[in-house]
C-alpha cells in the first residue's frame, strides 16, 4: 500500500480514538452558549472556566462542591494504593525470591480470581459490608478495592522483585544484615519503581469504579467522584458544560498515569504471551 | 475489572528468573507469612463472596434486615433459578448479552487488528502519534468516555443530531423517513441503543487488542515477512498464512479477556441507559443488580442471575488459564 494511503488510515485512526477526549475537554471550556448553539463550535471561541467555576464552588447545585467528591476519590484511591502496595510487595517477595510447595497454586490462583466477574460480586459484598457496619463509609471502598487490585499488583510485582539480584541480599547477609534491614535498605527501594507503575493501576482502579461505590455509599457528602457524576448528572442532561468540566476532572489524573505505565504493559503482555 | 481500566493480568516487566537460591536457605515459614495477608484478602473480598452468591441464590431474600442478619432467611431451594429460567424476559437478556458480546469481540478483534497492522507499517513518527492518541482512547475511564458519547449523541444539540440535521432534507427524508432529528431520541429504540454501545465499546477496547497485536508483531522475525514478500505473498495471504499462525496463542488471549469484558459490560451500559429502568435493553450483568438493589429488592433472584453470569464467565475462563498455563511455566 502506498505510504499516504497508510498514513492517511492512520491519521483517520488517531481522530476516532482521541475525538471524545478532545470534543469532552473542548466542552468543558465553551461559553454556555456556544455548547447549545445548535452548531458544533470545533473549538471554544472565548474559552471560559465557568463550567469548572460552577462545580467546584458549588453554586450549580446549592450547597455541593466537586472539591468534596474530589477529595473522597482521593482518600479512597490513596488508602487503596498503599495498602494493596503494601501487601502486594509481601506476596510478591514471597513467589519470587522463594520456592515453596504452594507456589505454583498461588499463582494459578492469582490469575483464576482475576477473571471473577466482579460486578456478579456487588450482591455478596453488599451483605457482607452491612454485616461489618462499614455501610455508608469510604472504609468499605477501600476494603473493595484492596481485594479487587491485590492480584494484578502481586501478579505484576513479582516480576519487578525478581528483577533484583540476590546477591545484593546474600551480601548484605553475609555483612551482618538482618532480614528487615535487607528487605528495608535493599530490596524497597531497587523495587520502588515497580511499586510506583503498581500503584497506578491501584489507583485507576479505585479512582475509576462506580458500581460498588453507588451501592455501598448513601449520604451525599460521603460521594464519590464517579457517584457524584451519575447522580447529579444522570437524570438531568442539560447542563453539559458543568459535565463535561466535571469529566475532565476526573479523566485528567488518569491520563497522566496511564501515560506513565502504558509502556510496561505493553511490553508485559508481549513478554506474558509470546514466550515460552 | 470492575472499572474496566482494561488491565492484563500477565503484565510482568520481564520474564521473572527462576527463583534463585535466597538468603535463607531453607525457606520455611516466611514465604507462608509474607503471602498470608494477601491470601486472607483474596479469600474475604473475592472467593468467599464468589461462594456466597450461590448461597444467597437458594434464599427467597427481599429486605435489607435479611442481609443484615437480623431477619432469617427462607430456603427457597431452585425457586429462583427456576423463576429466572422460564421467564422469557430472562431468555430475551441472555439472548441480548451473548449477541452483543459476539458482535463486540468480533468489531473489537477486527478493528484492533486492522490498527495493530496499520501501527506496524506506518512510519516511527506516524506511528507514535496514532499510538499515542490510541492510548488516549484506552486510557480514558468507561464512565467519562461514555458521558462524552452520550454528550455527542444528545438529541437537541449534540454532534450526531445536529450532523443529521445537516444532511439535505429530502436526502434525509428519503434514507431514514425523516428531516428533522432534534428531540430524536437515540438510547429510546433498543437496536439503536445497542449500536451506540457497541460503537462506545468498541472505541474504548480497540486500543487494547491493536497495542497487543503490535507488540506481538514486533517479536516476530522480519526475514519471514519479507521472504514472503520477495515470493509474492500481498497483505492478505502474508498475513493468514505467517503472521496469524506464529501469533495465534495472542489472538487467542485477546479473544477470551474481550469476551470476558464485553459479557459483563456494566457502567457503559448504566451511563447511556441513565441508570436501570430501561429494561428492554438489560444485559446479563445490569439486570442482576436491578433486580437485586431496584425496590422491591430481591438479592437471592439477582444473586441467580449473578450465578449464571460466573458460570458462563468461569467456563471462558477456563480456557484462558489452559491456554496461559500451555504458553508459560509460571
Amino acid at each position: 500500500m502506498k505510504r499516504s494511503a497508510l498514513n492517511l488510515a492512520g491519521l483517520l485512526v488517531a481522530a476516532f480514538a482521541v475525538f471524545p477526549v478532545v470534543w469532552m475537554v473542548a466542552t468543558s471550556f465553551k461559553t454556555t452558549p456556544e455548547i447549545f448553539s445548535g452548531g458544533p463550535v470545533p473549538f471554544p471561541r472565548h474559552p471560559t472556566l465557568a463550567h469548572y467555576r460552577a462545580i467546584l464552588s458549588g453554586d450549580l447545585i446549592p450547597g455541593v462542591s466537586f472539591l468534596d467528591f474530589f477529595r473522597n476519590s482521593v482518600v479512597v484511591a490513596f488508602c487503596t494504593v498503599v495498602i494493596s502496595g503494601v501487601i502486594a510487595l509481601l506476596a510478591a517477595t514471597a513467589v519470587s525470591r522463594f520456592r515453596f510447595r504452594l507456589r505454583t497454586t498461588f499463582l494459578v490462583l492469582l490469575l483464576v480470581v482475576q477473571m471473577i466477574p466482579l460486578e456478579a460480586l456487588v450482591i455478596p459484598l453488599f451483605l457482607m459490608i452491612q454485616r461489618l457496619g462499614l455501610y455508608d463509609t469510604l472504609g468499605s471502598l477501600v476494603l473493595t478495592y484492596v481485594g479487587f487490585s491485590l492480584p494484578f499488583a502481586v501478579w505484576m510485582l513479582r516480576g519487578f522483585v525478581a528483577a533484583v539480584p540476590v546477591e545484593l541480599e546474600e551480601a548484605a547477609a553475609i555483612d551482618g544484615a538482618s532480614r528487615l534491614q535487607i528487605y528495608r535498605r535493599i530490596l524497597f527501594p531497587l523495587v520502588a519503581p515497580g511499586l510506583v507503575a503498581t500503584s497506578i493501576f491501584s489507583f485507576i482502579v479505585a479512582w475509576n469504579e462506580l458500581i460498588f461505590a453507588l451501592t455501598f455509599l448513601n449520604d451525599q457528602s460521603r460521594y464519590t467522584l464517579p457517584v457524584a457524576m451519575t447522580f447529579f448528572f444522570g437524570r438531568d442532561d442539560t447542563a453539559w458544560g458543568p459535565v463535561m468540566a466535571a469529566s475532565t476532572l476526573l479523566t485528567l489524573p488518569v491520563l497522566i498515569f496511564f501515560l506513565i505505565v502504558q509502556r510496561r504493559m505493553v511490553g508485559g503482555l508481549s513478554a506474558g504471551a509470546l514466550k515460552g | 475489572m470492575s472499572t474496566d481500566t482494561r488491565v492484563v493480568p500477565d503484565v510482568t516487566p520481564e520474564r521473572p528468573a527462576p527463583p534463585a537460591r535466597s538468603w535463607s536457605r531453607g525457606p520455611g515459614r516466611l514465604p507462608y507469612l509474607l503471602m498470608l495477608p494477601c491470601l486472607l484478602v483474596i479469600t474475604a473480598l473475592l472467593l468467599w463472596p464468589l461462594g456466597q452468591i450461590v448461597v444467597m441464590s437458594l434464599y427467597d431474600l427481599d429486605s435489607v434486615r435479611q442481609v443484615r442478619g437480623q431477619r432469617e432467611w427462607p430456603w427457597a431451594g431452585l425457586a429462583n433459578y427456576r423463576e429466572i429460567l422460564t421467564d422469557p424476559f430472562f431468555q430475551m437478556v441472555l439472548r441480548n448479552t451473548v449477541l452483543f458480546a459476539l458482535a463486540n469481540v468480533a468489531l473489537t478483534m477486527v478493528l484492533g487488528t486492522l490498527v495493530g497492522l496499520l501501527l506496524h507499517r506506518l512510519g516511527k513518527r506516524m506511528a507514535a502519534f496514532v499510538g499515542g492518541c490510541v492510548l488516549l482512547a484506552w486510557a480514558t475511564p468507561a464512565l467519562t468516555g461514555t458521558i462524552t458519547w452520550k454528550w455527542i449523541f444528545d438529541d437537541t444539540n449534540g454532534l450526531v443530531t445536529w450532523l443529521f440535521n445537516a444532511l439535505p432534507d429530502g436526502l434525509s427524508a428519503a434514507l431514514f423517513g425523516r428531516s428533522d432529528w432534534t428531540g430524536y431520541g437515540w438510547f429510546n429504540a433498543p437496536l439503536s441503543f445497542f449500536s451506540i454501545l457497541t460503537l462506545v465499546i468498541v472505541w474504548h477496547s480497540f486500543p487494547f487488542i491493536a497495542v497487543s497485536v503490535l507488540a506481538g508483531l514486533k517479536s516476530l522475525p522480519s526475514e519471514l515477512l519479507e521472504a514472503a514478500r520477495v515470493d509474492g505473498a500481498g497483505p492478505w495471504r502474508s498475513f493468514w498464512s505467517i503472521t496469524f499462525p506464529l501469533l495465534r496463542p495472542v489472538f487467542g488471549i485477546l479473544v477470551v479477556l474481550s469476551t470476558i469484558w464485553d459479557f459483563k459490560v456494566f457502567t457503559q451500559q448504566y451511563v447511556l441507559a441513565g441508570g436501570t429502568q430501561d429494561r428492554p435493553t438489560f444485559m446479563l450483568s445490569i439486570y442482576s443488580y436491578a433486580t437485586a438493589f431496584s425496590p422491591p429488592p430481591k438479592y437471592g433472584l439477582g444473586a441467580a442471575i449473578a450465578v449464571v453470569l460466573t458460570v458462563i464467565l468461569l467456563i471462558v475462563t477456563g480456557v484462558y488459564v489452559r491456554t496461559l498455563l500451555k504458553q508459560e511455566e509460571l
